[in-house]
This record gives C-alpha cells, sequence and structure tokens, in this order.
C-alpha cells in the first residue's frame, strides 16, 4: 500500500476556468498525498457530452487522443472531474468494444504518432481522483494522513450524475460501492455525514444555458435540501456541479424563493482541510458562497 | 428462503388520512422478485395493498415502482439484490432510502434527524421495532413524478400518456398506401429497434430528474417514441416532428443529460441517448430553437476546434449571440439571458474566480500547442461521422472471433 502512486494528470477545462481554485488545490493535496500528477498539458476537452451528441466519432477520438497522450507516459490516468469521467468512460466503452472501430479512430491520431491501446485486465485506467483515493490510495493511508480531524463538520456529499450513472459504463460491477464513496472519504476524514434528497441528482449545469429556470431549480432545491438537513457545507468531485451549485447559488436562491449561502467544497479542498492546509491555500476565498462557517467550525471542532 | 422486510409506502385516499410506511415481513427465495415479496404481504397480511401487476416477466410494464429509490419494474429486481443494496445505502449514510427521499412527516420522525455521529453504523437512527440492526427494510414506493391514486398505483395518464400522445405516436406516410405492406430495406430500421423496446412501463418518467424540476419536459419515454417515428423512414413528416419538438421550450432541449432514464429503463431503450439523437437530426436539419440549444451545441465544438480546451465566457457568447459565421444577431431571450449573467460575472470578478482577461474577454483563451493536430481529428471525423450504437452492435465477445472479424463487416456495410 505504501508504493508511490505516479499518475497522467487530466485536469480538464473548467478547474483552470472559472473553478480556478480546483486545480491549485489538486496540486496542493497530491503533494501532501505523495501523489505524483504528470500533467497532460496538451490533451483537449473531453466534450462533456456536447460534442458526442454533435457528432460521436468527433468525441471518441478526441478521447482517444488524450487516452493515448497518457499511455506514452506509460502511466494510468487522473481527472478531477465528473463530467470528464462520464464523458471520457462513454467513448472508452464504444472504443474498448470493437476492434474495427478502434482501428478506425486511430487511423485519425496515426498521423500524430498517436495509437490509443485497450487494456487488458488490471490495465490501463482512467479514474476520477474520488476513486483513485479510496481504491489505489486507500482509506486507511489517508486516515494516516489526516492532522486535522474534520471533528463537528457536516458534509453532504454530491457526487454529479456522470460519475453515478449509467452504473453499467462506470465499473460498477468490479467497484460496486462507487456511488458511496464520498460518504467513505467524509467519514474517514474524520467529519459527519449529512443524508439528503439531492446527494446523487442533478445540478442542472448541462441546461444552465438552454432551460435556466429547470437548471436553477434543480440546484437551488439540492442546496435547501442539504440546508435543511444540517449540513455545513457540500463536497463534489465535480467543477461543473460546483458552477451551478456555488457560482450561480445566489440566482438559484432567487428561483426557489428561500435564503441559501451553502459552502460548497472541491473534493480536494475538504482532503486538504483535514490535511491542515490552509483555507486560504486551498483557494476556498474565490467561492461565491462563504465558507467562513466552514472554517469557523473547524477551528471550534480542533477546541473542542 | 430468507426473510425480507419491505417497506411500503401507502396510502388510502378514501381513509382520508395522508401517505404512511408500512413494514412487512415476508419470507421467500432471495432469486425472487420484489413483486413476489409484495404479492406474498398482500396475499397473507393485508388484501387491501394495491399494487398493478400482470405477467410478471418484464414484459407487460405494469409494476414500475421505486425500489430504495431507484425506479425500475418491481417483478425484475431480485428481492436479495434489493437487500444488498438497502444494506448498502444503509450502511454509508445511516438512514434507509425511505427516509432520504420521501420523508413522510408525522410516520417517520426519524427522518428529521438525519445527520450521524461516525462510525455508529449501528445506532442509525432508522432503526425500528421490526428492523434488525444489520438488515436494512427493502424500501418500496410509487414511481416519482406521477401522481397516487393508492399504495403503488400511480395515475400515468396525466404525465406519461398525454405526453406519449404530445408526440403523435404513429406513421404519418404520405402518398397512396401500398396495395400490401410497406416494404423498407431491413437495414434502415436498425436505428430505431431500440426505441422500438419500449413497454411503457414509466420507470423513467419516475426517474427523470429535468421533469422533477420542470413538470411540463415532454419526458424521456415520449421523447424516446419521438425518435421512433422520426427514424422511420416510412414517415414523412421528420422534419415537421423535429421542428416541433425542438420549438417546443420543454422539449429536446430541456433534458438535464442526467443519465437517470438509462439506469431506470428495464429494456435498455436508453431514453437519453434517443433524445441526444433528436438534438443530433433536429441540428442537421438546421433548426433554430428557442432555447439556443443547438447554438450551444455549435458555440462548443467549434471552439473545441480552434482552441483545444474550452472558452468558457466566448461559450457564454457564442451560445447566445452566434458570431463565428459574422451575424451577431442575439434574440430576445438571449440579450435577457447575457443581462441576467452579468451579476454571476461580476460576483466571480470580485472573488478572484474569474479575475484574469482570458475568462472575461470571449476569444482570449489560448489554444493548445498542437491544435493542428486537433483540427486534424475533427476533418477525419466529420468526413466518416461514424455512430457505433453498442445496443446493436453488442459488445465485443473475447474469443467469439478472430480480432474483429464480424464486427468489421457492419462497420464497412
Amino acid at each position: 500500500m505504501a508504493e508511490n502512486i505516479k499518475v497522467a494528470y487530466w485536469p480538464g477545462c473548467v478547474s483552470r476556468g472559472f473553478t480556478p481554485e480546483l486545480h491549485g488545490s489538486m496540486a496542493l493535496v497530491a503533494q501532501k498525498l505523495g501523489i505524483e500528477l504528470v500533467e497532460l498539458d496538451r490533451a483537449n476537452c473531453c466534450g462533456a457530452g456536447v460534442i458526442a451528441e454533435h457528432n460521436q466519432e468527433l468525441a471518441d477520438t478526441l478521447n482517444a487522443r488524450t487516452f493515448a497522450l497518457a499511455q506514452q507516459t506509460g502511466l494510468s490516468m487522473m481527472n478531477i472531474c465528473s463530467t470528464c469521467q462520464g464523458a471520457q468512460s462513454e467513448c472508452q466503452q464504444r472504443l474498448d468494444a470493437d476492434s474495427a472501430y478502434r482501428a478506425h479512430v486511430n487511423e485519425a491520431l496515426s498521423g500524430q504518432g498517436l495509437s490509443y491501446e485497450k487494456a487488458g485486465d488490471g490495465g490501463w485506467t482512467n479514474k476520477n481522483f474520488l476513486w483513485l483515493l479510496v481504491e489505489d490510495y486507500g482509506l486507511d493511508r489517508l486516515k494516516e494522513q489526516v492532522v486535522r480531524p474534520l471533528s463537528g463538520l457536516r458534509v453532504g456529499p454530491f457526487y454529479g450524475c456522470y460519475i453515478v450513472r449509467p452504473k453499467e459504463r462506470l465499473g460498477y460491477a468490479e467497484y460496486p460501492d462507487r456511488d458511496i464513496y464520498l460518504e467513505k472519504v467524509i467519514e474517514a476524514l474524520g467529519g459527519q455525514i449529512v443524508e439528503y434528497d439531492g446527494a446523487r441528482k442533478c445540478c442542472g449545469f448541462p441546461v444552465i444555458t438552454m432551460s435556466r429556470e429547470t437548471s436553477l431549480r434543480q440546484a437551488g432545491t439540492h442546496v435547501g435540501d442539504a440546508i435543511d438537513a444540517g449540513a455545513d457545507c457540500l463536497v463534489t468531485p465535480c467543477p461543473l456541479c460546483h458552477l451551478n451549485l456555488d457560482m450561480q447559488q445566489p440566482e438559484a436562491a432567487k428561483v426557489v424563493n428561500r435564503d441559501l449561502g451553502l459552502a460548497v467544497l472541491h473534493l480536494p479542498q475538504l482532503v486538504g482541510l483535514a490535511l491542515g492546509a490552509e483555507p486560504k491555500e486551498l483557494g476556498m476565498g474565490k467561492h461565491i458562497a462563504s465558507t467562513r462557517w466552514v472554517e469557523e467550525r473547524l477551528t471550534s471542532g480542533v477546541a473542542a | 428462503m430468507a426473510e425480507y422486510t419491505i417497506k411500503v409506502r401507502r396510502f388510502q385516499p378514501e381513509s382520508g388520512e395522508g401517505p404512511y410506511w408500512e413494514e412487512f415481513n415476508v419470507d421467500l427465495d432471495p432469486s425472487l422478485s420484489v413483486l413476489d415479496g409484495l404479492l406474498q404481504a398482500k396475499d397473507k397480511e393485508d388484501g387491501s395493498l394495491a399494487v398493478r401487476c400482470s405477467c410478471r416477466a418484464a414484459i407487460c410494464g405494469s409494476c414500475g415502482m421505486k425500489i430504495n429509490g431507484q425506479s425500475g419494474l418491481g417483478c425484475k429486481t431480485q428481492i436479495g439484490e434489493a437487500q444488498e443494496q438497502a444494506n448498502k445505502m444503509k450502511g454509508a449514510t445511516g438512514v434507509t432510502a425511505a427516509e432520504a427521499s420521501s420523508p413522510i412527516g408525522a410516520q417517520a420522525p426519524e427522518a428529521q434527524d438525519a445527520v450521524r455521529a461516525t462510525g455508529q453504523v449501528e445506532a442509525g437512527p432508522g432503526t425500528t421495532a421490526v428492523t434488525t440492526a444489520t438488515e436494512a427494510p427493502i424500501v418500496i414506493e410509487p414511481m416519482g413524478n406521477m401522481p397516487v391514486i393508492k399504495d403503488l398505483i400511480t395515475d400515468m395518464e396525466s404525465t406519461h400518456w398525454t405526453k406519449i400522445r404530445r408526440v403523435t405516436p404513429w406513421l404519418l406516410p404520405h402518398g397512396e398506401p401500398p396495395e400490401r405492406e410497406y416494404i423498407v430495406e431491413p437495414e434502415s430500421m436498425i436505428d430505431i429497434t431500440q426505441s422500438m423496446a419500449c413497454i411503457q412501463c414509466g420507470a423513467c418518467v419516475s426517474s427523470c430528474l429535468s421533469m422533477e424540476a420542470d413538470p411540463d419536459f415532454i419526458g424521456p419515454a415520449a421523447l424516446a417514441k419521438a425518435y421512433r417515428f422520426v427514424g422511420d423512414p416510412r414517415d414523412a413528416e421528420t422534419a415537421e416532428r423535429l421542428h416541433d419538438l425542438a420549438e417546443d421550450p420543454h422539449g429536446i432541449y430541456d433534458c438535464t443529460h442526467c443519465f437517470s432514464c438509462i439506469d431506470a429503463c428495464p429494456k435498455g431503450v436508453a431514453p437519453m441517448d434517443q433524445i441526444m439523437r433528436l438534438r443530433r437530426r433536429a441540428g442537421e436539419e438546421g433548426i433554430e430553437d428557442p432555447n439556443s440549444g443547438h447554438d450551444h451545441e455549435i458555440a462548443f465544438v467549434k471552439i473545441i476546434e480552434k482552441k483545444g480546451t474550452l472558452d468558457e465566457s466566448l461559450l457564454l457568447q457564442e451560445s447566445f449571440a452566434p458570431g463565428f459565421k459574422g451575424k451577431l444577431k442575439p434574440n430576445r431571450r438571449a440579450i435577457r439571458e447575457m443581462i441576467g449573467s452579468i451579476p454571476t460575472a461580476i460576483r466571480g470578478i470580485k472573488t478572484g474566480k474569474m479575475r484574469s482577461l482570458h475568462k472575461l474577454i470571449p476569444g482570449v483563451h489560448p489554444k493548445l500547442p498542437d491544435q493542428d493536430d486537433v483540427k486534424a481529428i475533427y476533418r477525419h471525423a466529420e468526413e466518416h461521422n461514424e455512430e457505433l450504437n453498442l445496443y446493436i452492435r453488442g459488445e465485443e465477445g473475447d474469443d467469439a472471433q478472430p480480432d474483429g472479424a464480424a464486427a468489421e463487416e457492419v462497420t464497412n456495410g
């Protein structure tokens, strides 16, 4: 268990765009955990399901390129976005299912000296940080690293659709507990789990430009339900969920017609707090919904 | 044989009382179904327990329900598996699906206290008289997004059948009908076989997260049915159908892409995939929809072609006022949306989230160092534009045939 973990790291677009605090906190937390990140800085957008909606083969080829760049490093791949995970798993499923199709897609990459190779059992994988943390790093090892247990902090998990559905595509046959990993991590960090209706529902982000009210009603309802269940904050492995739950929270509050004001943490931020990092280093000041209450709970938790 | 506790959300309108939870102990083989468990409870304990069913073999589509919060068919869910799922969720969160999904005030006081201290699985607040500490009750509820008539029986007319009729679910051929049957190439029907597998059980409607937020959404079952006719070569009103579905603000661009319907469907119809096919077809038809859904899609695709990674501010601008082709003419809704997004941008600048030029000014976002490689991929994919439907094609067997021999035949066909 104690061997070093080194991965080809795909940060995604949004973690370097409107949620820069995610990329920064991931780098810091990886260092604290002893996970070595080899950043795929030439890789392209996963398409977020939108490119597949336009042209499936285009999405499959774009992601085959990212996979091939990762395979070139000789390392398995890690992402920090539920949407990247879902969109990439979808393309990988099609590529892996049909060797003729794979060859056809690889033909488009051959000019770049790249090729995506289907891995055998236990071979090359692409995992969200959440999956890597539980399956490869290990919760026991994580617990050993905790210097500031999140005692007294009531955390509501928020997964993001793309990392929990469809189960058949996302490796649930092999790892049936992937839809309760956030609970396991919260527990390992010493926090309290808050169960509320929205944990595995949709944040609404995919239709924020198309059907704003549907979108914000979803975000507002879930944040409100978490508040009613006593949450101090939410935690999510998906920056797109973060955009709707945090950045759009004041707008969502208007649609559901109630006060909100609930901190939404990125997964590496929650882990980072337990590992002793300061909220400021983790970029928590960049959030729209204030994280001050979380900081207060933690200080009082340590005192108690 | 094994003992199970099923916890059923009950409602009898004639009683004048609200809904309540009732637990039944049943005894049956783990390989039998949740429906079998319900029928045993009805037979031995309470004949008034109302549930619809007929074939018990996942063909008639009568017994749609929610089991541990997951929509599906009672007859297709093994009770042993449902028990494992109930235990898993309770072990992880300390509460049962009943308390998490549909708290019923007075009858479930434990739902008021859903917060659990870590490490106290055994003392979870959901423990009740008939539930042992290790076995969580299997929670059974009527389908969601529909009014409940009695116990597990929902009114499918108002949210399911009305919407099915909304999409004109019959063929609209033009011209004189042929003397005998319509003759079509078998290959031309393959594309719609997946949507033809629908048995109208309503499980996808029950699970739909868009409909939860917008009851006017046409919904997964009706849109999958719509694709069944849009993709049918005998139908002569494909363009009219696509216009209708794209121009309804609660139509194909109201789907939030959550995959719930895919996991709920007992027949592999994957309604969300059919909705994405409808979007693709509507796009090919060049339909401008009031939700700017097509503009959003095109903007996204073009930005990645140009930059390789997402330029978020350009995506926002282009979704509402597409300027790629030199036309910058937002409609009234788009102007409202753009003005509406200003407060969000200002908040982002204040916290530092968006405090950089390339995040604020559309188009300044840097492109990838080898963006030409990405462009080459676009050219290749646009020439071929192949769609691989795993429902139709199936996954390659490990030793079925020499690497891709049979599959290749289909690909080239």
